[in-house]
Formats: C-alpha cells, sequence, structure tokens
C-alpha cells in the first residue's frame, strides 16, 4: 500500500482535526493497537509480554509525563523518577489502608497525589528558568526519595526496605496472570495516551508550546506563564504518578524505593530525547529504545562472556550505552520521532522527489 | 485615507508616563491619545523611545510614573496578560512568533482568551471542547484566508520567510479580535512588494473591523499614506503630534531627522 | 556556643571541598553554556588513575604528573569527538551529551582499572589542628585546612589565568557569544579544549582531596551531585561564586544536621542543600553572583 494523501480531500474542520489525518496513519494505528490488544495476548510468552512489554508500556507512559513538560512546556526536569515514586508509594497505600476503592479508582487518585506535589515543585519554575531550574527539580527528586525511606509510616510501619504489593481486581476480575497484568497495563496506557495527544493538540497543548517557544510572546496574547507551567507539571507528574503507580503493581509486583532513583530520572530523560522532544510517539519509540539497548549489549556480551570477566560487562555496558547515547545526539539530535516524520515526507513524495 | 469612517472618542490616552533603565531615561513625560478607529504612527530617529513607548502600552515594562487611561480606567501599571485581557494585541519588531509550531497553531494562540474549555474536556475531545475547537478553527481560517497565506497553514513557522513571518505575527494579534492594535515595525525588512501587501492588510484591518491601530515605523512614505495621525519622539520626549502633513512641515521634527539620522528612512 | 562555632567553622571548610568540584563546572559553563555533568566521572577518572599509579609504585609527582597529561589528553579527544560535532545544537543536547559521557567515563575508568575501593593518602592528617585546639579548645582538621587553602590557591589561579590576557580575553568573548567570537577568528575549539582540561585539573584536585576522604571508589562520583546546589546557589558562570556558595552550602548543610537532623530524622544532607539554593534562588535566580539574562522583545 502506498503511502499517498493525494485524493483525499477533506470536507469538514473536524475531518482535518482528526488524531490522524491521513488515512493510512489510521490504518497503521488501527494495526498496530489490534497487534497490541489480540495478538501479543494470544500468541506471544510470558517473557514478551512480563519482561519486555510491561516495561516498555510503562516506561513509554512515564515518558509522555516528562515529554509534556520538557518536551511540549520547555521546562528541564530531573525529578521525575521522584514523581513516579510518588505515585507508586501514594497507591500503594491506599490500596493497602483503603482497600474499599477500586484499583482504577485508586491508580487515578495516586496520579492525582504525584500531580499535587509536582505543582508544589513546579512554583519556582515562574521565576527560575533553564539549568537553574533543572538543578533545583533534583531537590524534588531526592527530598522525596529521603521522605519515603525514613517515614516508616509509607511503608506500612516497617521499615524493610521491598513491600509486596496487594493483588489487584479490575471489575471484580481478579488480574493474576501476566497476560492479565499486560492487558491491564495496556488499557490503561491505550487511554492515557489518547487522552496526552488531545490535550496537546488542543487549547492545552498550543499554551504549553508557546510558553516553550518565547514566554514573553505568550504573555502578551494572554497566556499566562505560571498557571501553564503549573498544569504542565500537573499533567505530567499525573502521568509519572500513574506510570509509577503501575511499575510497582504490575511489573515489579513490589514496592521498593530504589526502583525509583535519579538514574531513572535520566532514563526517562534519555528516552524522550532519543525518542523525540514534543512527540507522543517518540515518546514511545525512546521507551522501546532505551528498554531494548541493554538486553541487546547484554546478548552480545553473552556470546563472548567465556573469556571475559561479569565485571568487564558491567562496565562494557555502561560504556556502550554512554556512546550510544552520544553517538545518538550527534546523528539525529532530534529523536527517533523526526527521523520517522523525514521517512514519512520521502515517501509521500517517491518517487518524484521534485 | 479616512473617508468612510468616523474616528471617534480616545480609546487609550497616555499621561506623563516616564521610564527609564537604570540611569537611561528611555521616556520622559510622554503624553498623548489613541482615538478610536485611527491609525497613529510613532515616529521618530533611531534610539527614540518608540519600542519603549508600546511596551509601556502593553504592560512588558512598567512606567516610572505617569499613567495610561484605556476604555475609561486609569491604570498606573499592568501585566501583559491584563492588557490582552483589556483588547490589547501586539506585533514585535523582531518577530515573536512561535518558532516550533505551524501557522494554524500560531494564529490558535492569539485566541486564548476567547477559548473557555478545560483541561478534562481537551483531554477527551468530544463534544463540548471539540465544538470549540471548530467554532475557534473557524475564526483561525477566515484570518488565514484574509491575510492569504492558506498555502502555509501546516508549515512550522521557523521555516518561512521574513516576509510571512511578519503576516502570521499580525494573524496572530487579529486572532484576539484586538479593540487596540499596536504593530512595531510591521514593515521592516521587506520588499516593496511585500511592504504594499502589508499596508493593504493594515488599511483593511483598520476599515473592515474598525479596528483601532498603533504602529511604530520607519518608512516616511508609508506612515504619511497610511496614518490618520503621527507623534513623534526623539530622546524620549515628544516633539509633535498630529497630521502627517502638518508633521511634515514641523521645524522640531526637521531637526530631529537631519540632526540625528540621516539614515532614518 | 563554641559548639556552634566549631560546627560552622569545619562546615565552611567542607563547603569548600564542594567549591572545588563545583569550580569544574562553572570553568565550562563560562566558556561553553554547557553544564557538564560529566564533571563527577572526571572526578573519578582523575582520582582512580591517581591512586592506581601509586600503589604501582610510580612516585607522588610523577604520578600526578601522568594524571594531569592523562585529563588533558581526555580533554582533547572529548572536545573532537563529543563537542565539535555537536557545536551548533541546543544546550540541551549537549547537556544530554555530557549525560552520556558520564556513563562512558564511569564505565572506562572502572574498566581500565577496578572498581575496588583505594585508600589515598596525600601526607595531610585528618587530625585537630593542635594550636588552635590548645587556644581556644576547638577541633578543626589539619586537613580541611589544607584543602581550603588549597582550593583558594586553585581558584585565584584560576580567577587570574581566565581574566588575563589573550587566553582570557577569548574566553570571555566565547563566553558572551559564540557565534560573534568565531567571526571575529577565536579558534572555538582550541578553547574548549584549555577549559575542558582545566576542569580536568580541578577534578585531579579534588579527586585526590575527596579520595583521601573517602577512599577513592565509585561513589566519589557522587560528590559532584553535592556540588550541584553550590554552584546554581552561586551562580552557573561565576568563579567567586562557587567559593561564596560552598561556604553557605557548607556551614547552612552542617548546623541543619547538627540542629535539625534529631527532630526531623537523619539523612537530611542528601537534599537539604537543594532546598536552601532553591530558597535563595527564589530571590535571585541567576545565583547570588551569576550574569542575570535580560531578555527583550
Amino acid at each position: 500500500m502506498l503511502y499517498r494523501e493525494a485524493g483525499q480531500f477533506k470536507t469538514s474542520y473536524d475531518a482535518d482535526m482528526a488524531i490522524f489525518p491521513i488515512a493510512q496513519d489510521r490504518w497503521g494505528m488501527i494495526a498496530i493497537v489490534v497487534i497490541a490488544v489480540v495478538i501479543i495476548p494470544l500468541f506471544t510468552s510470558d517473557y514478551i509480554m512480563g519482561s519486555l512489554m510491561i516495561p516498555f508500556l510503562i516506561w513509554g507512559l512515564s515518558a509522555i509525563g516528562l515529554n509534556i513538560l520538557t518536551g511540549y512546556a520547555g521546562q528541564l526536569s530531573l525529578g521525575h523518577g521522584g514523581f513516579m515514586a510518588v505515585g507508586g508509594f501514594a497507591a500503594y497505600n491506599l490500596a493497602v489502608r483503603v482497600p474499599e476503592i477500586p484499583i482504577l479508582g485508586t491508580f487515578i487518585i495516586a496520579g492525582l497525589i504525584a500531580a499535587a506535589v509536582g505543582v508544589v515543585f513546579g512554583l519556582p519554575s515562574l521565576r527560575i528558568k533553564g539549568f537553574y531550574l533543572a538543578v533545583t527539580t533534583l531537590a524534588a527528586q531526592f527530598f522525596i526519595e529521603w521522605v519515603f525511606a525514613n517515614f516508616p509510616w509509607f511503608t506500612g510501619g516497617t521499615m524493610s526496605m521491598t513491600l509486596d504489593t496487594p493483588s489487584m481486581v479490575v471489575f471484580g476480575y481478579a488480574i493474576e496472570s501476566t497476560r492479565d497484568h499486560y492487558l491491564l497495563t495496556l488499557g490503561i496506557v491505550l487511554v492515557l495516551t489518547l487522552a496526552a495527544k488531545n490535550m496537546v493538540r488542543s487549547q492545552l497543548g498550543r499554551a504549553w508550546m508557546a510558553i516553550r517557544d518565547m514566554d514573553v510572546a505568550a504573555e502578551v496574547i494572554g497566556i499566562r506563564p505560571l498557571r501553564t507551567k503549573l498544569t504542565a507539571f500537573a499533567v505530567s507528574s499525573f502521568y509519572a504518578g500513574v506510570a509509577g503507580a503501575l511499575y510497582a503493581f504490575a511489573f515489579l509486583k513490589s514496592l521498593d524505593i530504589t526502583a525509583y532513583d535519579l538514574f531513572r530520572s535520566f532514563l526517562v530523560l534519555f528516552m524522550i530525547i532519543i525518542g523525540g522532544l514534543g512527540s507522543i510517539l517518540g515518546s514511545f519509540l525512546g521507551a522501546a529504545f532505551i528498554i531494548l539497548l541493554p538486553i541487546f549489549i547484554n546478548v552480545v556480551a553473552h556470546n563472548f562472556s567465556d573469556q571475559i570477566k561479569p565485571d568487564f560487562i558491567t562496565n562494557a555496558e555502561l560504556m556502550i550505552f554512554g556512546g550510544l547515547i552520544i553517538f545518538f545526539l550527534i546523528v539525529e539530535p532530534f529523536g527517533l520521532a523526526r527521523l520517522w516524520m523525514t521517512a514519512k515526507e520521502k515517501l509521500r513524495l517517491w518517487p518524484f522527489p521534485h | 485615507m479616512t473617508n468612510g469612517k468616523s474616528i471617534g472618542d480616545t480609546l487609550l490616552r497616555v499621561d506623563d508616563v516616564s521610564v527609564s533603565f537604570g540611569a537611561v531615561a528611555a521616556l520622559t513625560d510622554v503624553s498623548f491619545e489613541i482615538r478610536e478607529r485611527e491609525i497613529l504612527a510613532i515616529i521618530g530617529p533611531n534610539g527614540a523611545g518608540k519600542t519603549t513607548m508600546l511596551n509601556v502600552l502593553n504592560g512588558v515594562y512598567q512606567p516610572d510614573h505617569g499613567t495610561m487611561t484605556f476604555n475609561d480606567r486609569t491604570y498606573t501599571r499592568m501585566r501583559p496578560s491584563e492588557a490582552a485581557e483589556h483588547g490589547i494585541a501586539r506585533t514585535f519588531q523582531n518577530v515573536a512568533l512561535f518558532r516550533g509550531m505551524t501557522t494554524l497553531d500560531n494564529i490558535f494562540t492569539g485566541r486564548t482568551l476567547k477559548m473557555k474549555s478545560n483541561l478534562f474536556m481537551q483531554a477527551i475531545y468530544w463534544g463540548p471542547a471539540q465544538k470549540v475547537e471548530r467554532e475557534h478553527r473557524q475564526a483561525v481560517e477566515r484570518i488565514i484566508d484574509f491575510l492569504e497565506i492558506e498555502e502555509i497553514r501546516k508549515v512550522p513557522v521557523g521555516r518561512l520567510p521574513y516576509g510571512l513571518q511578519k503576516r502570521v505575527e499580525l494573524g496572530r494579534a487579529l486572532a484576539a479580535e484586538p479593540k487596540l492594535l499596536l504593530l512595531d515595525e510591521p514593515m521592516a525588512g521587506m520588499n516593496l512588494e511585500e511592504k504594499e501587501d502589508m499596508c493593504r492588510f493594515i488599511l483593511d484591518v483598520n476599515e473592515e473591523f474598525g479596528t483601532t491601530i498603533a504602529l511604530i515605523e520607519h518608512d516616511m512614505g508609508v506612515v504619511m499614506d497610511i496614518s490618520d495621525r503621527v507623534v513623534v519622539l526623539d530622546y524620549g520626549r515628544k516633539i509633535a503630534d498630529g497630521h502627517p502633513d502638518v508633521v511634515r512641515q514641523d521645524s522640531a521634527v526637521i531637526d530631529a531627522y537631519l540632526g540625528v539620522a540621516h539614515d532614518a528612512a | 556556643m563554641l559548639f556552634a562555632l566549631e560546627v560552622a567553622i569545619s562546615g565552611l571548610l567542607s563547603g569548600i571541598m564542594y567549591s572545588l568540584v563545583a569550580l569544574g563546572f562553572v570553568l565550562i559553563f563560562k566558556a561553553s553554556g554547557v553544564f557538564n555533568f560529566a564533571q563527577g566521572a572526571m572526578v573519578l577518572c582523575a582520582a582512580l588513575t591517581f591512586v592506581r599509579l601509586l600503589e604501582l609504585g610510580v612516585p607522588f609527582w610523577i604520578a600526578a604528573g601522568i594524571t594531569l597529561i592523562v585529563m588533558m589528553v581526555l580533554a582533547v579527544v572529548i572536545e573532537r569527538i563529543v563537542l565539535r560535532p555537536l557545536v551548533n545544537q541546543p544546550l540541551i543536547i549537549l547537556f544530554m551529551a555530557t549525560i552520556g559521557l558520564n556513563f562512558f567515563l564511569e564505565g572506562l575508568a572502572q574498566g581500565v582499572w577496578d572498581a575496588q575501593v583505594h585508600g589515598l593518602q596525600l601526607g595531610i592528617d585528618d587530625l585537630p589542628w593542635e594550636p588552635l585546639a590548645n587556644s581556644t579548645g576547638m577541633l578543626i582538621s589539619i586537613f580541611d585546612l589544607s584543602a581550603a587553602l588549597i582550593c583558594g590557591v586553585l581558584v585565584a589561579s584560576l580567577g587570574v589565568f581566565f581574566h588575563k590576557g589573550r587566553i582570557g580575553r577569548a574566553l570571555r568573548a566565547v563566553a558572551d557569544d559564540h557565534q560573534a567570537a568565531m567571526a571575529v577568528g577565536i579558534p572555538l575549539q582550541h578553547i574548549w579544549a584549555i577549559v575542558w582540561a582545566a576542569a580536568g585539573i580541578v577534578a585531579l584536585v579534588a579527586g585526590a582531596l575527596w579520595g583521601q576522604r573517602l577512599g577513592v571508589q565509585f561513589s566519589i562520583s557522587l560528590v559532584a551531585l553535592k556540588a550541584l546546589p553550590v554552584l546554581i546557589l552561586g551562580g552557573l558562570n561565576s568563579i567567586s561564586g562557587v567559593i561564596v556558595g560552598g561556604l553557605l552550602i557548607g556551614a547552612g548543610e552542617k548546623l541543619a544536621e547538627v540542629y535539625l537532623g534529631p527532630i526531623i530524622g537523619g539523612g537530611i544532607e542528601n537534599w537539604f542543600a537543594y532546598l536552601l539554593a532553591m530558597v535563595f534562588l527564589l530571590f535571585k535566580p541567576y545565583g547570588l553572583f551569576g550574569e542575570e539574562i535580560i531578555e527583550r522583545v
């Protein structure tokens, strides 16, 4: 099937304002959803679903959150892992202390709590900008880590470092197998992805981008900088919070503050830079890249591992990871999503490029 | 030029406004008024304080003293977003568009204050939110038609040539349906053809929508052609104010231009 | 009261140790507008190379010299391979590249040497300075005092180097505007290589001093995280700012640890400095001595 929009004339603004105005994109999207919802659960192993797809979806969701804040609203943050932690701990405490709330409601409330914390740490953004703001977001990361590690109340009164998350029941159906966990994660991620796409293509998204591109001009046309930035912090942290809750409940099946450390904040930042700043699709592409990279390195390394010390592999992993990121930034600083756009533009005109 | 429209009462009055940056006085006791439905040109040699004046009018700078009276309400200071809420829109000397966004989205942002829709509705994008988007899309499309920029609707503005960027910026200001439109050198850096187009748009906006316009311009030919009245600034002070033909003969104005900047035009 | 003074002074002195690490950031930020996240890894690199050479029996000063050369070569290589291809990219891209560089250098340093903990003795005792202890009863470490002295000399000489002469002028021009500096014929590449080399020297001094205190191991690179609040408090582009920032953060942190710690729980040193810096920034958004970016329309 050729990728063409010739002959597709839009007769209403609604048609032009649809999420995927080009028919081939629409079909491509439907195909991806069918694969995710039907093919993967029916035909793939628990390893694929549990160890690849679930983390891919969760990190993709988290990356959307950071992309809203950094890619769309232009506020660099290094504290995203902290906001994920708030979501994870809030969900755990709600599920344990108020088991009456259905689990989906628990996730939403956990997201809202993370959003509230995000707003508090977003307040300085009115005055503090750029790298100064980036460093102050580290305050959020370290403060949140400290709170959850030091106050036993948040870990159910125990000083234990790792806690098992309670089992989940959705609409009377117990979530038990890996497949159940996968489908639950998929459902939540699909809905929130759609919502994010809608936000960035409507008034709110335009206000975010306006603040990012030129905040003085944005204020002149009536966009309130503080309110716009705080909404970005809130929405971003909501996504981080839900992703953090899913990370504990659907992937790790346990709660542990070290799962949300500064390194995770960096990983999410890498995902959106490699995937593409200001792109929802890019958030997923970046997540896939960052998740597959260590697996790939491991597989390659283990082919040679007979002669090599494990110590060396750990260090080689660090070097390859860092090196690839530099390489990627040099070759395609605007990320995989841009690569994909360029390919589509070329395809659209093929075989007559002029 | 003024046939077919009636210039009305005072829309905005500036009283004794002074602004200084450290020891440098940018504006000293400037007073003038802008009347409804007129085109007022603010001229003067480089460094006369013209852009500073516009920045005061829409709240980017706060005056050290002096007041502005807009629509019968007096202000000593206001935020840029408040000015926008009162119906003042503007363009900038060095195009201040949102470079990463398309023409359509840039003009859409101009409608910010007209659009009322909450976060959840936008996330669902169904029912009311979609209806709001559609209505405003129509308004934006009217402006795109009016400015004859249909072809570049979906092009990120960073990729557009300068002349078209200025036109998109005018579109963004118009999208707010302002009572008062401030234009900072709308024709700077344009070729003759582009200048003629821009003149036509400014006159059309003034006549068709009845929008009051205050503009800064260096091209004396343009100023004499399109403006109803001219205010002349020099070294931060007002040295003349009146009909273009009268101002042209004014000896203080001639001195300012001949004595200070030969290359002003 | 004497105890409070003692706490404050030891805080001030340990703050100077943070300043030392922050200094490396400032040098690179001044010259390139880049926030170099790999500074911590550079400290680790320098300290590991130095301590391993010592363990191999290389005499102290020769080991220091070799490490210095290694750090300079590293600077040139980084400029050539990482920075030059990214010269016209947005700053966030350069920043991300330095995070990548951070991982790479951590892997490299531990791969070439090893990931064990190495003790390092510089020949300066970490004991109270007796004359002071005898006369006032305050226990202030000789090591802290020496570190402060070394730091002061380093800052002063770097300040002179970067403000006087041809290189100083070129550096300031580059800091002001890359494009304009290149247009008037200042070799941007050389300036960057020189600055990264200077940051390498600073990393060696910081690595050696921190290495004696903590032992040379992976966690020494985390010292960079402690230096960040110092950096933004002082202002990203101010050499004297890092000293003042370091003093404020050091004293504030120690006092908070001693007087606030027991009330709200231990371990507050992980975030207190950041909070302190954040509060300061609310009033001075570009740090105490940072250059303000004036927005024009």
